[in-house]
């Protein structure tokens, strides 16, 4: 069931000064949140932002109550999440969408982030370890400074990097990456980050024949599907973003890949 | 403690208070969030004679205390709409109001024929004001002439409550409402969007796919409790007023106008319960300033 409510900010940090991740509480027990769902948070005394922010959920710590929103700093709106102190609150409206598959025993994932895109991935490679799958993580950045949490990645699986600049793990794309080279070592590919990357991943996934997913994040308002704005082209027409998806299949997709 | 029920051309209502179309989806994307019994109306999606995919993405432009939208009636059309989207809203507990909009007179008024006939929707509000789609829709809405040509043919083949809901972006919008509250229309709700434009700097091109789109938010308030106070005074049919409502003080502001109810829009994407804080707030107000009912305030400007 959705909610939207004030949550309690309980940790505020700053991996570097491009990120901010707030650690969010509420008095009572957080709602179930799959992962790949999103939030639409509420940007208060921000006269520049209007419409509420969507950010995926990058972590829920069932043991804390917590949920955890890493947030890449881009504009005025998020330059404000950024200044948010611990006991703040946040109104939140959440969970929104469809979340990346369920996993099932044995089955080994894929798990390819890039930039901020890899926030949603860390929950969904915990979820998937806890269903009893495998992850493997393959995230790219432009450099080392924009590969977070990787001590936290490693927990539930083996880390695979890509930079750009080559300053941490293989130089390129995630694309590129050397893991690649066998495809026989997982069975699908879930994927997050910006569209060329995206494209890319889908592009190689179609070629080998392997099962991906993509999420998208395309502008949007309500985040409920009723404004009709964040639609994506897909076999089946426009259909909304943040109701829809985020996730969807490649196969639903219209890309020319 | 006032009493904020409501009555417009017939249509009985909890509070003042609606959601306009495009922004509370078929009400059913909300019902976790907000008390859907305590809303007065709810006016759903833009339903169309056939189906429309609507316009490409972008489709969507934040701006000052506003946003920019050129959605262009996405809608499944009025076979899917009675066939499917009926049974799910028909026992939703306020007044399921169906806006429709057109290519031509005929289109609309087979549309309205077909709503017709569904029991439980009590009214309909025809959108002659939509200036996203290249037919129709806003080419209706800024002559009198075609207003009042799509009024008549509706109001032939539909026989409940007609709310027309019209566009600021005319010379004289009360000179429209005049049109079809002659042509038979028995309130009138103002005001659509506005015609804007947003470009991106960097990428030196429109930030909506098709150049333009509707201006809602608070950025539009003013201009649209302008034309409620002159569109107020240019007829005797109710006056329904929105634009950029956000609080209760800002619908108190479209009584005062002249609106004897109010929509809200744009709001619902910021806060998905504010219809019933406002209704509340207007209640407040009211007790605040010992009136009975909003008939105290409406129009006393």
């Amino acid at each position: 069931m959705k909610q939207c409510k004030d949550l309690k900010i309980v940790a505020v940090e700053h991996p570097n000064e491009g990120y901010v991740l707030l650690k969010l509480t509420d008095n009572n027990p957080l709602p179930e949140i799959f992962a790949g769902q999103f939030v639409e948070i509420k940007v208060e005394n921000s006269p520049q932002t209007f419409l509420r922010r969507p950010i995926s959920v990058n972590f829920v710590d069932k043991a804390r109550n917590e949920l955890w929103l890493l947030i890449q700093v881009v504009g005025e709106g998020t330059r404000h999440l950024a200044n948010l102190q611990v006991g703040d609150t946040l109104n939140v409206l959440f969970p929104l969408g469809n979340g990346f598959s369920q996993g099932v025993v044995g089955e080994r994932v894929l798990l390819v982030g890039g930039g901020v895109g890899i926030a949603p991935l860390l929950e969904y490679a915990k979820q998937l370890k806890q269903v009893g799958a495998t992850p493997y993580l393959l995230l790219g950045g432009r450099s080392a400074h924009n590969l977070l949490q990787l001590d936290l990645f490693r927990q539930y699986g083996e880390v695979y990097v890509t930079t750009e600049d080559g300053s941490m793990g293989e130089k390129g794309f995630v694309t590129n990456h050397s893991i690649l080279a066998n495809d026989q070592l997982f069975q699908r590919i879930s994927c997050c980050g910006p569209k060329p990357m995206m494209v890319a991943v889908a592009k190689w996934a179609k070629g080998h024949q392997v099962r991906c997913e993509v999420s998208l994040e395309n502008l949007m308002a309500c985040g409920l599907g009723a404004c009709l704005c964040c639609v994506e082209k897909t076999v089946k027409g426009n259909v909304c973003v943040c109701k829809e998806g985020p996730v969807f299949d490649i196969n639903e997709l219209t890309w020319q890949i | 403690m006032a009493d904020i029920r409501t009555t417009i051309a017939g249509l009985q209502m909890v509070n003042p208070v609606m959601t306009a179309s495009g922004t509370f989806g078929y009400g059913l994307e909300f019902a976790d969030l907000v008390d859907l019994s305590q809303i007065g109306g709810i006016i759903m999606k833009g339903t169309t004679l056939h189906p429309r995919e609507g316009n490409d993405y972008p489709r969507m432009a934040e701006t000052a205390s506003g946003m920019l939208n050129c959605v262009g009636l996405q809608n499944k059309g009025v076979d899917y709409f009675c066939e499917h989207i009926y049974p799910q809203v028909k026992d939703i507990p306020t007044n399921m109001i169906v806006n429709v909009s057109g290519n031509s007179p005929e289109d609309y008024a087979e549309c309205a024929a077909r709503i017709n006939e569904l029991d439980i929707i009590p009214a309909i509000e025809l959108n002659i004001s939509c200036p996203n789609v290249k037919q129709g829709g806003m080419a209706f809405g800024v002559t009198t002439e075609g207003a009042s040509q799509v009024v008549k043919a509706v109001r032939k083949a539909y026989d409940k409550t007609l709310i027309v809901k019209l566009s600021p972006n005319v010379t004289s919008i009360a000179d429209i409402a005049r049109s079809v509250e002659d042509a038979g229309a028995d309130a009138v709700s103002l005001i659509n969007t506005l015609m804007g434009m947003a470009i991106d700097i960097e990428k030196r091109k429109p930030r909506l796919s098709i150049n333009t789109g509707g201006l809602s938010g608070p950025a539009v308030k003013p201009v649209a409790v302008r034309c409620v106070w002159q569109v107020a005074k240019a007829v005797k049919i109710p006056v329904v007023g929105l634009g950029g409502i956000m609080t209760a003080e800002d619908a108190i502001e479209f009584f005062m106008a002249g609106a004897s109810a109010i929509e809200i829009g744009t709001g619902n994407f910021i806060d998905p319960a504010i219809s019933v804080k406002v209704a509340q707030g207007i209640s407040d107000w009211l007790d605040r300033h010992h009136c009975e009912s909003i008939h105290n305030i409406v129009g006393i400007i």
